[in-house]
């Protein structure tokens, strides 16, 4: 008996004449997953969010029947009644997706109240409580009355899922609902998701994440351009992909590991490098102890998750945070305790990108004004800037028509090859990476992750790569750095940190990515 | 807060030392007063002392509560200031509740395509209105033209009511905008598509989530709102005739009458920090993530 | 962002083409005249006639006659270079001196920018109204006092937007990226710091005109600006007020013509502050 069953869905949006989604169907049972898996814009959302009334009146299908409803005919009086006691959904963030000024209790509550509303508060509230303990929080009364914000990330999606089950809904949708989390946490929330499953739910799955998919999915759909390009059940599909953009992103999400590097002389050297923040009461040590040396044509990949300390080290290293014990050396000499003004010279040398490339641009600045800005710290003459430029945008793959851009109007995997560009241009022997590619797509990111493996092959460069994502630190790094809460946990070649993890940390790290990504 | 209060007192103490002249003299503004008053004046103000111990006790004298005294009106400045307290404060108050109301009416129901413009646009001339015209419109058209309301300045709520909404205009006018720009941005945040995803009707939406998220957005305007009150009420109370504060400045003012400006001034810090104080505190409990903010700050 | 309205956000907050051009418009038409007063009006603004006291408006005198026979319309068109000179003048100047103070708050380490930023919020504390009322008091009612008076109202609250966008902006991933690179503080300060923080200021400004108009005009009306017979529209609402019940045209077309200059400024000012809140961050 199907909770869910579609044919033809078809969706445009308000004031435009071309479908977001077109020729769409499928059909879930009881206890079944559907994963839909896309690049974003792909229309995955949209779909999902019409089995719920919310994708606007732009809907059309020949059969869209949700819990045994028809819902071609439905008017948004009529929607109501189905949301949130037939079907439910869950978004990706819960600091945002619940409303931040209401108590979690309140949050939870209200399915209740709208559906239900001959329950008794005291009722309510039992029910709440039981609905807590079912996603497993502990010390659910304390938490009910607490707000969002006061509770972890793993715990606040927990309790969305909690909200979205409380009127008793036999399908649900989750959109991206890990995405925000670190990967020991999103382990935990889709361990629940299965549990949910097998006691009979329905579920949606939607994520950009093919190793999310392959946890749950007992059905997956691959859609791009509003279209699904192939659905087949999970195990065939991981097996055997038909359509070829399903072969690219299984290929894109396996990464590989980094080829061997040629030996060079050390450029970089961090000793006992340590910070703390706060004072009294609050201090916090947010490094402790970190050590490595690099050399060019190398690259060192730091993984942690968030907190770890990761992009304090980066910035002890670049000098924009100066440390509290230990000391950075550049190409053998003092770097970290060298004051700023006779430190400006060298800074050439060691150069960084970030996550979030828009940020890091002035947003009134073309890219030929930014490239030029680096170019021009080398004496280069005016004239012969823009030249050099776009020798630089050769190098990154970039074409000369993103000179006279801004930075807002590039894509993320454009605005990433403008900051390598840019870091390149002041000839640097070290770049360090702060999540370059975490924000980006599974085939972008790929691409990236290429252009940084040749530019090293090709120049030497030595670099410091930093990701929460094993995956990507795999791809790139020769040794392996593991923090937690600011220490290092193990230290080695990448090799053979994978294959045979000393600390239990690092082995969690890799049960986790090992479920999400099968390498 | 305190630190608002002693700067203004010090701004104030100081710049009337910087004008020119008599001290005496600026004291006692334009105007004749005998020689044994200004013995009198130099003798309170301590002008043969240096500058600082002038200073010092000047502030002891505030501390205690002791404005000064007016000499051209031969009182002491809190005597002057508390008799026109309470007829300023009514209209205040008033305006306010005013202003509130208009406000939440044209917020909640200015919404949509075809009231929305409507709404922004009375917004935008009410907010653009001198107050003083306001008010001799009114006048004009409530007072002398439909005789509904009393022209001139009596006892009772009758005069007291073409002055409040005079003054409630420009607030409602700026409430409104914040109001509405509040729920629609509001409207936009992520949690809307999860409380709709529960079968919430709009009401309820409004009602119980985005009203409180708008609201917490203008909690910041009150400071605002109660300058532009007090500011508002010298020009209401001088078109209409009507005693108060604003008038006693007004006067004090152009007859330089610097005790007591120096006094309304003092007295104007001290009110408007306590408007501050008690905003602050009441935008914690609408908010709880500045509560938590703070405790990490 | 739920789908639907991010599509409708991104087209709400431009202001309708006709709105832009009447406000656009009428200011323009508004230097005009505070220009070139005789382009509007032949009418001496000072001349009396008894004989011609109290006039309803007609075709001879769009505005109507006040109580010594002058022609209101007259005045109010030789008034808008007083208001004019004000309201821009002001607004300048405290532009300038917000900049300054401000963005040197944000700069400073934080003691300098602790004891700079105190001050501006103790000022703050005044409304802007109030404020010019006690600079008058200090310095004496009068013309010139009038731009002093206004100017000083104003000032902290653009000093604090400048130095709110001078911290954004030094905190901005764009300023560190300058640093990293290796630009110097000082033309990272100059290329990229000041013109980001600037542009916030250029709006606040634009709208800013019409407050220091309104102000301006209070003031006159209390009777603390030029003195009779000058045409400053303050002065015209406040001669009229006696007249209300007889000849209401003396108080109501000069408070309308204000009225419409800070809407034209508001206008203008939302719309250069929706088209340039795309890029900025």
């Amino acid at each position: 008996m199907s909770v869910v069953s579609v044919r033809n869905l078809r969706v445009v949006m308000p004031g435009s004449t071309t479908a977001e989604v077109d020729g769409v169907s499928f059909s879930i049972d009881a206890g079944q997953c559907l994963g839909i898996v896309g690049e974003s814009g792909a229309g995955k959302t949209l779909t999902a969010r019409s089995l719920i009334g919310l994708a606007g009146a732009g809907v059309s299908a020949d059969e869209l029947t949700v819990a045994g409803v028809d819902a071609r005919l439905l008017d948004d009086r009529a929607w109501r009644s189905l949301r949130g006691a037939r079907v439910g959904l869950v978004s990706q963030d819960a600091l945002v997706a619940l409303d931040p000024l209401r108590r979690v209790g309140a949050e939870v509550a209200e399915p209740l109240e709208v559906h239900k509303p001959q329950l008794g508060r005291a009722d309510r509230s039992r029910r709440v409580l039981q609905l807590l303990e079912q996603v497993a929080i502990p010390d659910p009364n304390l938490r009910s009355r607490q707000y969002p914000h006061e509770l972890s990330g793993g715990l606040r999606q927990r309790a969305l899922i909690a909200s979205a089950l409380a009127a008793s809904p036999s399908l649900l949708i989750a959109d991206e609902p890990t995405t925000a989390l670190d990967a020991t946490v999103q382990a935990q929330i889709l361990h629940l998701l299965r549990e949910l499953k097998e006691s009979g739910l329905a579920l949606v799955l939607i994520s950009h994440d093919l190793g999310v998919i392959r946890e749950l999915a007992d059905q997956v759909a691959v859609m791009k351009d509003g279209r699904f390009v192939e659905v087949q059940a999970a195990g065939d599909l991981f097996a055997a992909p038909r359509h070829p953009y399903t072969r690219d992103l299984l290929a894109a999400a396996s990464l590989g590991t980094a080829t061997p590097p040629k030996p060079g002389p050390v450029v970089l050297a961090a000793h006992n490098l340590a910070k703390t923040f706060g004072t009294g009461v609050g201090t916090r040590a947010a490094v402790d102890g970190v050590s490595f040396e690099l050399r060019a044509g190398h690259t060192v990949g730091i993984v942690g998750e968030s907190g770890s300390g990761k992009s304090t080290v980066a910035g002890m290293l670049l000098g924009t945070q100066s440390p509290d014990r230990g000391s950075v050396l550049l190409h053998g000499a003092p770097w970290s305790e060298v004051p700023e003004s006779k430190r400006r010279g060298r800074r050439g040398g060691i150069q960084i990108i970030h996550q979030d490339a828009l940020s890091a641009f002035d947003p009134r600045a073309t890219v030929l004004q930014i490239l030029s800005e680096a170019i021009a710290l080398d004496g280069t003459q005016r004239r012969l800037r823009k030249v050099r430029a776009m020798e630089l945008l050769e190098q990154v793959a970039l074409s000369d028509a993103v000179l006279g851009r801004r930075a807002h109007e590039l894509s993320g995997g454009q605005r990433q090859r403008v900051a390598i560009a840019r870091a390149l241009a002041r000839g640097p022997s070290v770049l360090v990476c702060d999540e370059p590619v975490s924000a980006l797509d599974a085939r972008v990111q790929s691409q990236v992750l290429a252009l940084l493996a040749s530019l090293q092959q090709s120049t030497g460069l030595a670099m410091v790569f930093i990701s929460h994502d094993l995956a990507v630190v795999r791809a790139l790094s020769h040794d392996i750095l593991v923090m937690k809460d600011g220490l290092v946990v193990e230290h080695g070649a990448a090799a053979g940190v994978f294959a045979a993890p000393q600390h239990p940390f690092t082995r969690e790290l890799l049960a986790a990515h090992h479920g999400n990504r099968g390498s | 807060m305190l630190l608002v209060v002693w700067g203004a007192a010090t701004v104030g103490f100081f710049s009337l030392r910087m004008i020119q002249g008599d001290p005496v003299n600026v004291m006692v503004g334009l105007g004749n007063v005998s020689e044994q008053v200004r013995d009198q004046i130099r003798a309170d103000w301590g002008l043969a002392d240096p500058l600082i111990v002038q200073y010092v006790s000047y502030l002891a004298r505030l501390l205690r509560g002791d404005l000064g005294t007016s000499y051209r009106m031969q009182q002491p400045v809190a005597d002057v200031i508390g008799q026109q307290l309470v007829p300023t404060v009514q209209l205040m108050l008033l305006a306010l509740a005013c202003a509130l109301l208009l406000a939440l009416a044209s917020a909640l129901l200015g919404r949509g395509r075809r009231r929305a413009p409507v709404a922004g646009l009375l917004e935008l001339v009410a907010v653009s209105s001198p107050t003083f015209w306001i008010g001799l419109v009114l006048i004009a058209a409530f007072g002398f033209g439909l005789g509904w309301f009393p022209v001139v300045a009596t006892a009772g709520f009758g005069a007291l009511v073409l002055p409040a909404v005079t003054l409630a205009i420009p607030v409602a006018g700026i409430l409104s905008q914040v109001l509405r720009q509040g729920l629609d941005d509001a409207a936009a945040l992520p949690f809307v598509d999860t409380v709709r995803a529960r079968g919430a009707s709009h009401t309820r939406l409004v009602l119980r989530h985005t009203l409180r998220h708008a609201a917490a957005n203008s909690v910041t305007l009150t400071g605002y709102i109660v300058g532009s009150l007090l500011g508002g009420s010298v020009l209401v109370e001088t078109v209409f005739a009507r005693p108060g504060l604003g008038r006693v400045a007004l006067n004090a003012i152009v007859d330089r009458d610097m005790p007591v400006v120096l006094g309304i001034i003092v007295l104007a810090a001290a009110a408007f920090s306590l408007v501050n104080l008690l905003v602050d505190l009441l935008a914690d409990r609408i908010d709880p993530r500045l509560a938590t903010e703070r405790a990490y700050a | 962002m739920s789908i639907l309205t991010a599509a409708q956000k991104k087209t709400a907050k431009r202001m309708p083409a006709p709105a832009l051009f009447l406000s656009a418009g009428f200011l323009a038409l508004l230097l005009l005249a505070a220009f070139l007063p005789g382009l509007f009006t032949a009418a001496d603004p000072l001349r009396t006639d008894i004989g011609q006291s109290l006039l309803a408006p007609d075709s001879r005198h769009p505005f109507g006659t006040d109580q010594a026979g002058r022609d209101v319309f007259a005045r109010v068109i030789h008034g808008a270079r007083y208001s004019l000179a004000i309201g821009f003048g002001a607004t300048v100047i405290a532009v300038v001196a917000g900049l300054l103070i401000g963005s040197l708050a944000g700069l400073m380490r934080r003691v300098g920018d602790g004891v700079l930023s105190r001050a501006i919020e103790i000022v703050m504390a005044f409304p802007e109204f109030l404020l010019a009322l006690i600079v008058i008091a200090i310095i004496g009612p009068g013309e010139a006092s009038l731009l002093v008076a206004v100017a000083i109202a104003v000032v902290p609250a653009y000093a604090r937007v400048a130095r709110m966008q001078t911290l954004v902006v030094k905190r901005a991933g764009y300023v560190e990226a300058a640093r990293t690179l290796g630009v110097s503080p000082t033309v990272t300060v100059l290329r990229h710091v000041v013109p980001n923080a600037l542009a916030p200021l250029l709006v606040m400004a634009t709208m800013g005109i019409g407050t220091a108009i309104t102000a301006a005009a209070g003031l006159s009306f209390l009777g603390l600006g030029p003195k009779p017979p000058t045409p400053e529209w303050g002065l015209i609402l406040s001669g009229g007020r006696n007249f209300l019940a007889t000849a209401w045209w003396i108080a109501v077309f000069p408070g309308l013509v204000i009225t419409a200059t800070v809407v034209s400024t508001s206008i203008l000012g939302r719309h250069l502050q929706a088209s340039t809140a795309g890029p900025q961050r």
